[in-house]
């Protein structure tokens, strides 16, 4: 068996992550992979494309009703779905009250003490919450997890900033461990020239675009049926395009410490493709009314 | 008031002066806004029955005196067994004041213990600040040889990742690149006290071991790897070296806090002192096997000696009462092929004789115990040794599997017939059974003395003795050093049950001219 390559994908909350990931994840279990989705993401949406369900039953929500989490059997926690894919929730609490980030910390553990990660897998994925708030949502990237991380993001420029915060927490923990940063996952948003811009990016912080997965309305149709686009419609163009990112995260070497980018470089960046326009700074802080009269 | 200078009286007895008496009464009065004692009488008497029982074993969502630790805690006295060895406890200061307290009071000594204090600011921004600078100034100050880091509650919500903080403290050159610091996630809220040293002793032989198994061969040091777990009897530790010395065994005992924890008053301060060296525990992939002294709490250790060194923990029960010493030490002799002295077998009959002598007191009388899965799983066995019968056995952080095991081996005993095995369950729960079952004695920590004194309030007849054994005990002294394991501990346990039973019956028979006509001088 080969090694066990395990990957986190990160990136901006609504980016489309999990939608990627399980697009992703069908067409390696299709190559003949034996893959796992590990959802770190209270909302609990990564599995329901692979499982056909709304929600799945997450292991934190299993670990309340039963008490604890030692009273929980891994079947109970760990469903297949689509060719196999094995699929886990860690859940965690309402917005507002708890700590999700503790949610993943626990979900993870379990997995581990209960031998999820078996010999047979060649891929885990993690799909993480949007936005990385805490340490508990770096669990993932820690020692002995996830070696691997894309982040999904597309030409708007939140998602770029996203991107660029992400690389620097990921230099936090590449500097003292084997986490490294493996591509950035362009999720098209159709801006203007948006693959050279997110290329450039990638390139400034020292890894590639992998792929370019353009827009296409069959994902949104796909998924009104649970459904990736894989399965619900193999021979879809869209289709080819994850089977494309897929070959390529699977043939992927190269993964690195990034090297993020300051704020100001990333607006430079930003200015060169115009998606901002250069600063004014006479405009600065003057209400509409105070323009009218001056 | 009534206090004199040269008679100064503690609380008792001076408040029971007819100024204070008069006085606390007062205050009762004016301020407590306390119910009428018969209310108070009424509900007392209701929380002693069956029905309360019922309902306080519905109760889902309150602990009351839990009957176990934090996981830190375990973490810490696992750490302090070995040579020259700091613990240090990631997170808020309060927590480490508590583990030193809880030890101070049983072992009434010193207990070198440090924390990074972890502050509001360390819980917004992570506390990988707190790491540096308390790495260094620990190593600094105190000059151990290993700093071995811990977490508390504080330090695991927020998801601080201790391999990242640890590695980046010595990338920026506050500790050395090779100065030694295993570690350990220790969350609180998660396990026991058990848990937690099982996690630290993982954490221990995982940082000398795991990248350094090349050169390494099961067998090659012929030697047997010993692991207490949560062990504070220090007498333990002494046995199992004596045990091991008469039958000529070279063996390595993985963390023993025995010195350390018992220094003399000799006008030196000792911050270290023993424990199992860094040699021993790198040299420990090389032995025959590693035996696991209180196997049900040691599950990740046990994983840990099977696939990275390739052991095979042979399965053991806690080396208490007659049989599973027996057991014990034929394997110990099995492993290495020596034999087991004259020596012991001495000893053996002793414990032997001994329980001949005293059997006739302790059959039938009905014990009900709680404390550690390993501790009261071991006690129980000695019990039905002899012919004593538990009648409620609790633990609060145990498996199924244990639960099971414990159920097999009552059902295969006379005495085991009408014993409970309960889980999950705390001394609240406790308390409502030693009043509907009415044991003769109770076995546990100092905290079952309130039960003691409940009963008592209930009734002179209704009173449950407490004998201590187990951890903590905070109101007796030097119990700490005597010794549960082996066939030494046998003795030490019958010598104290039985005379508590002779003391509880000289007290019932001390009645002139009533019951004294069972006051017998000879037992």
């Amino acid at each position: 068996m080969a090694r066990l390559r395990q990957c986190a994908i990160y990136g901006k909350g609504g980016i489309g992550k999990s939608t990627t990931t399980q697009n992703l994840v069908s067409a390696l279990a299709e190559l003949g992979n034996s893959v796992m989705i590990v959802g770190c993401d209270p909302k609990a949406d990564s599995t329901r494309l692979i499982l056909h369900a709304k929600a799945q039953t997450t292991i934190m929500s299993l670990a309340a009703e039963a008490g604890s989490v030692e009273d929980l059997e891994l079947e109970d926690v760990l469903k297949a779905g689509y060719r196999g894919i094995k699929c886990v929730e860690s859940g965690g609490p309402e917005p507002g009250v708890g700590c999700a980030g503790r949610g993943v910390i626990t979900a993870i553990n379990f997995l581990e003490e209960e031998g999820a990660y078996d010999d047979e897998l060649d891929f885990v994925f993690y799909d993480v919450l949007g936005d990385v708030v805490c340490g508990g949502f770096a669990m993932p990237i820690r020692e002995n997890k996830a070696q691997e991380i894309y982040i999904v993001c597309s030409g708007e420029m939140m998602a770029m900033y996203a991107a660029n915060n992400i690389a620097k927490g990921i230099v936090k923990y590449a500097n003292s461990g084997s986490v490294r940063l493996a591509g950035l996952i362009c999720n098209s948003r159709e801006t203007a020239r948006e693959d050279e811009l997110i290329s450039a990016l990638a390139a400034k912080i020292g890894t590639t675009m992998i792929h370019f997965v353009p827009r296409d309305n069959v994902v949104q149709r796909a998924e009104i049926r649970r459904m990736t686009v894989i399965e619900y419609e193999p021979q879809a163009k869209q289709a080819d395009e994850y089977r494309q990112l897929a070959i390529k995260i699977r043939d992927n070497k190269n993964f690195v410490i990034p090297t993020p980018i300051t704020m100001d470089e990333l607006e430079e960046l930003m200015m060169e493709f115009g998606i901002i326009d250069q600063e004014d700074e006479s405009i600065i802080g003057v209400t509409a009314a105070a323009e009218a009269t001056a | 008031m009534s206090q004199e200078v040269d008679n100064i009286q503690p609380s008792y007895p001076l408040f029971r002066n007819d100024e204070y008496k008069e006085s606390l009464a007062n205050k009762r009065e004016a301020y407590e806004e306390r119910h009428p004692q018969e209310k108070i009488d009424e509900v007392f008497q209701w929380t002693t029955t069956k029905e309360y029982q019922d309902l306080n074993f519905n109760r889902e969502a309150l602990t009351v005196n839990p009957a176990k630790a934090c996981q830190p805690l375990g973490a810490v006295l696992c750490a302090l067994g070995f040579e020259k060895t700091m613990p240090y406890v990631h997170g808020s200061q309060g927590c480490v004041a508590y583990f030193r307290t809880y030890f101070n009071r049983h072992f009434k000594e010193p207990v070198a213990c440090v924390s990074d204090s972890m502050t509001e600011d360390a819980a917004v921004f992570g506390g990988q600040k707190n790491m540096m600078a308390g790495l260094e100034n620990a190593k600094a100050l105190y000059k151990p040889d290993i700093i071995a880091v811990s977490t508390t509650c504080m330090a695991e919500v927020i998801g601080d990742d201790l391999n990242a903080f640890i590695n980046n403290t010595k990338k920026a050159g506050h500790i050395e690149q090779d100065y030694p610091t295993p570690f350990a996630h220790t969350p609180s809220f998660v396990g026991s006290h058990t848990t937690g040293w099982d996690n630290m002793f993982e954490g221990m032989i995982k940082y000398f071991t795991l990248n350094h198994m090349d050169d390494k061969k099961v067998g090659s040091n012929g030697k047997i790897n010993l692991v207490p777990g949560f062990e504070t009897y220090l007498g333990n530790y002494r046995v199992i070296h004596r045990m091991m010395k008469e039958m000529g065994v070279d063996y390595s005992l993985m963390s023993d806090p025995s010195e350390v924890l018992d220094t003399p008053a000799d006008g030196t301060f000792r911050m270290y002192a023993g424990g199992t060296t860094q040699a021993e525990l790198k040299d420990s992939p090389n032995a025959i096997d590693t035996l696991l002294l209180q196997p049900w709490q040691l599950e990740k250790t046990k994983k840990f000696v099977q696939t990275i060194w390739h052991q095979p923990a042979t399965a053991i029960n806690i080396p208490m009462g007659l049989e599973w010493t027996d057991e014990f030490l034929m394997k110990i002799s099995e492993l290495t092929g020596k034999p087991i002295p004259a020596s012991l077998e001495l000893e053996r009959g002793r414990l032997v004789d001994m329980m001949t002598d005293s059997h006739t007191w302790m059959h039938g009388k009905k014990f009900s115990l709680y404390g550690d899965a390993d501790f009261v799983m071991g006690m129980t066995k000695f019990l039905l040794e002899m012919g004593a019968e538990p009648a409620d056995v609790l633990c609060n952080h145990a498996s199924k599997r244990w639960t099971k095991a414990m159920e097999k081996m009552l059902k295969d005993s006379p005495y085991g017939q009408k014993t409970v095995v309960h889980t999950g369950k705390d001394l609240w729960h406790f308390r409502s059974l030693v009043f509907t079952n009415k044991p003769d004695f109770m076995i546990g920590n100092s905290y079952g003395k309130f039960i003691q004194r409940d009963t008592f309030y209930k009734g002179e007849e209704f009173e449950v003795p407490l004998i201590r054994i187990g951890f903590p005990i905070f109101d007796r002294h030097h119990l700490h050093r005597m010794t549960t394991l082996g066939y030494e501990g046998a003795i030490y346990m019958l010598t104290t049950l039985v005379n508590a039973v002779l003391e509880q019956l000289d007290k019932e028979t001390k009645g002139m001219a009533t019951t004294d006509y069972n006051y017998d001088l000879i037992r």
